[in-house]
């Protein structure tokens, strides 16, 4: 174990715990900049409740998403120096674009929104949520703007040891990233969904009030929709990975050699012939490459060295992804089908419709998971290792330090926050009684 | 566009620590100034509203440092790692509390979190900056004293102007001690300095004490953010020769091209900011009463 091991663990762990509650975040703001603007649109009462009532699971879980995301961008600076100092010039205009176009406006607007329910005009207030729903969205596509220039490299040169950007523009339309986004912003749409879906399947199974079946309905097609983008832009993702990323795909179909008319192996054992050939090139004849012909050439190509990420890790997550992802979806595609027409919702499906939040979540766990361990040992594609990456003037002890630090700390508040919810979730909508009128005489405070 | 982009990232982080100063202030002072919960949402919602548009000027401040300056941001923060640990400790935990306080049955958890986290920061952002300057440990304790009772004052200074009844009484009072800790303090600190926006900083700082004393809280406000202002600009005027052991401005930039794409994008979305945090604060310009308290949203 050494500092390099101890950094890279705990970037893998914050990040995948912040990702635990930004695709929520992402989601779920959309989801109740909806309901408001079908209150302000109907004036039906129980859009107002539902709107408030997810509303405060959104601020809940928008809390942590916030505080374990200023982590992310320090991180960078603490463990990873090297790295930082050689893209900074390319990594950082993202950041700072989604600092200052995204994130500025999603805080101050959600802070407008949670305090303005009497003091703003009602159109107003729902402008708010909606510039703070669309900041978080925005503050997405930058941070996988820049996530995906690690892997695809683009609109740079590498002048004395550091990389300098030519182009902002290629950088922001990075074929990679084009892919990437809508791709990951979708799922984050499956896992708002999921979260709505098992919320109303909570209450469908014990009330017939009918606004759980509005929300549990506008959240399958959420679900639905956003599984098609997910599944289109995966194709999309899959044929770049196949030109940009060779050793990422072969190594998530365990291919070791490379494969004219290539199988796709569903799980180890069970292989449909010619598939992965024809996702990867839309060819069913088409050339994979295998990981040990890649090791060999990269090894040609960039010095002797292990380039072959960890192989089971990238395979299964690959597959839980997939799998877990597909089955929410499914999941909302059938529902939407039993209950089309002012159909009721059976209650085997209300009980199955639990399982759309835990489900999609560990789905976007594992795409992490595939994405990130699947491009090692670089940390950017075929310019920087790694093991070149990380603070030569850290030692062990600091790592250590804050990587039990944050463990704890995040461990605890995990319990919290799930603790915080479910709460939350069993009050239910009754609490959420329409705030009293403001009937506040507050002198300005500028009098003087 | 060096020297532009080393401006820039000095006004980003002056406008973070007058901002996130004062919440710090009041997240710190909140228990001190309140004596039961109506008082202590009072307290809170002064900065309810603006405390998270607050905290993204240091998430803009360290992004920009970033991008403009590489080598600095992870010279800087790989140096102070075990500093730094405890600012995003601090960071993570006050702002838990701060949104979660609402929605928990006992608060209390939630309270003793806002004020560890406003403290921590509030200290050792000016501890970090001293020893960035001084590089000596006694320098860094007295720079973290220094920040963290500016901090105070100017929370205090905050409370006072921005609420009703025995609050606004009571924070007052802190006010005042809160001055009487910061005045020595900054000028033990800020005389190693010696520049003019330095001594300047003294001037406003005792300039806030006289007005919190006739009880102008807003040209007091004006007096203690003006104070921070000064010392923020003293520290980066001294950082401007040398803001990294080793290191200099030009050899930390990035290149000319990044740094015109960045000035572009800044001078486009910066005035929007400005101008929908201004409107921020105009939304909540009346003063807190305990009975106007009741987190609508809560």
């Amino acid at each position: 174990m050494d500092a390099l091991d101890l950094a890279r663990w705990q970037f893998g762990v914050t990040t995948v715990y912040h990702f635990l509650f930004v695709p929520l975040t992402i989601g779920l703001g959309i989801f109740v900049a909806g309901l408001q603007t079908a209150w302000h649109r109907t004036g039906k009462e129980h859009y107002l409740k539902l709107t408030k009532f997810f509303g405060k699971l959104f601020l809940i879980n928008f809390a942590m998403g916030v505080v374990t995301g200023i982590v992310q961008e320090f991180q960078f600076g603490m463990n990873w120096s090297e790295y930082s100092t050689f893209v900074g010039d390319v990594f950082g205009a993202p950041l700072a674009m989604e600092a200052l176009l995204a994130f500025f406006m999603e805080s101050t607007f959600l802070g407008l929104w949670i305090f303005g329910w009497d003091r703003l005009p009602k159109k107003a207030h729902l402008a708010c949520i909606w510039a703070a729903a669309i900041g978080s969205n925005l503050s997405a596509y930058f941070i996988l703007a820049a996530n995906a220039w690690m892997k695809h490299p683009v609109g740079y040169e590498v002048v004395d040891g550091k990389a300098r950007m030519t182009d902002l523009w290629a950088v922001l339309t990075n074929s990679t990233a084009v892919a990437q986004v809508p791709h990951v912003i979708g799922a984050a749409f499956i896992v708002a969904g999921g979260f709505v879906l098992a919320v109303s399947g909570y209450w469908l199974l014990r009330t017939r009030a009918p606004m759980w079946r509005n929300a549990a309905r506008a959240a399958l097609v959420m679900t639905a929709l956003a599984g098609a983008v997910v599944a289109g832009t995966g194709d999309m993702s899959a044929r770049l990975m196949y030109e940009q990323q060779p050793m990422k795909l072969a190594s998530a179909e365990g291919l070791e050699h490379d494969t004219a008319g290539a199988a796709f192996s569903l799980v180890p054992g069970i292989e449909i012939p010619k598939v992965l050939s024809f996702l990867s090139a839309h060819d069913p004849n088409a050339t994979v490459q295998g990981t040990e012909d890649l090791q060999r050439r990269f090894e040609q190509q960039f010095g002797p060295g292990d380039y072959r990420p960890d192989q089971p890790v990238v395979f299964w997550s690959f597959r839980v992804m997939m799998g877990f992802g597909m089955a929410t979806v499914g999941l909302s595609v059938l529902g939407l089908w039993l209950t089309r027409r002012r159909r009721e919702f059976p209650r085997w499906l209300s009980r199955a419709m639990l399982l759309a939040l835990p489900l999609p979540l560990l789905s976007v766990i594992a795409g992490w998971l595939l994405s990130e361990i699947g491009r090692q040992p670089w940390t950017v594609a075929g310019e920087l290792l790694t093991a070149s990456s990380v603070s030569p003037g850290v030692s062990l002890a600091e790592v250590a330090t804050s990587l039990t630090i944050f463990t704890l700390l995040y461990g605890a508040l995990a319990v919290a926050e799930v603790v915080l919810l479910a709460r939350h979730v069993r009050k239910g909508v009754e609490e959420q009684a329409p705030t009293p009128a403001a009937a506040e005489r507050r002198e300005p405070s500028l009098m003087y | 566009m060096i020297e532009l982009w080393f401006v820039i990232i000095a006004f980003l982080w002056t406008g973070y620590f007058v901002l996130e100063g004062f919440d710090f202030g009041v997240g710190l002072l909140a228990p001190l100034v309140s004596r039961n919960p109506g008082e202590q949402r009072q307290s809170l919602q002064t900065i309810g509203p603006v405390w998270d548009g607050n905290e993204v000027w240091l998430i803009t401040a360290v992004g920009a440092m970033f991008a403009a300056f590489p080598a600095w941001y992870a010279g800087v923060f790989s140096s102070f790692y075990l500093p730094v640990t405890l600012v995003l400790v601090g960071l993570i935990v006050r702002g838990v509390g701060l949104e979660w306080r609402g929605k928990v049955n006992d608060p209390r958890w939630c309270d003793l979190g806002i004020v560890v986290g406003s403290a921590l920061p509030a200290f050792l952002w000016g501890a970090i900056f001293a020893d960035l300057l001084f590089d000596s440990v006694p320098a860094a304790l007295l720079g973290g004293t220094f920040s963290l009772a500016v901090c105070a004052l100017h929370g205090a200074v905050f409370l006072a102007l921005k609420t009703t009844g025995p609050v606004r009484r009571r924070a007052r009072v802190v006010a005042m001690a809160a001055s009487g800790v910061a005045i020595p303090v900054a000028v033990a600190a800020l005389s190693s300095l010696g520049t003019f926006p330095a001594l300047a900083a003294m001037a406003a700082l005792a300039a806030a004490t006289a007005l919190i004393w006739r009880r102008r809280e807003g040209w007091a406000f004006a007096a203690t953010a003006g104070a921070i202002v000064l010392s923020t600009l003293a520290v980066f005027m001294e950082l401007r020769v040398r803001p990294f052991p080793g290191l200099t401005l030009a050899e930390a930039a990035s290149g000319p091209y990044t740094l015109t794409m960045l000035s572009w994008i800044g001078l486009i979305a910066l005035p929007f900011v400005l101008v929908y945090q201004g409107w921020t604060y105009w939304v909540f310009r009346k003063r807190v009463r305990v009975e106007g308290t009741l987190l609508t949203h809560g």
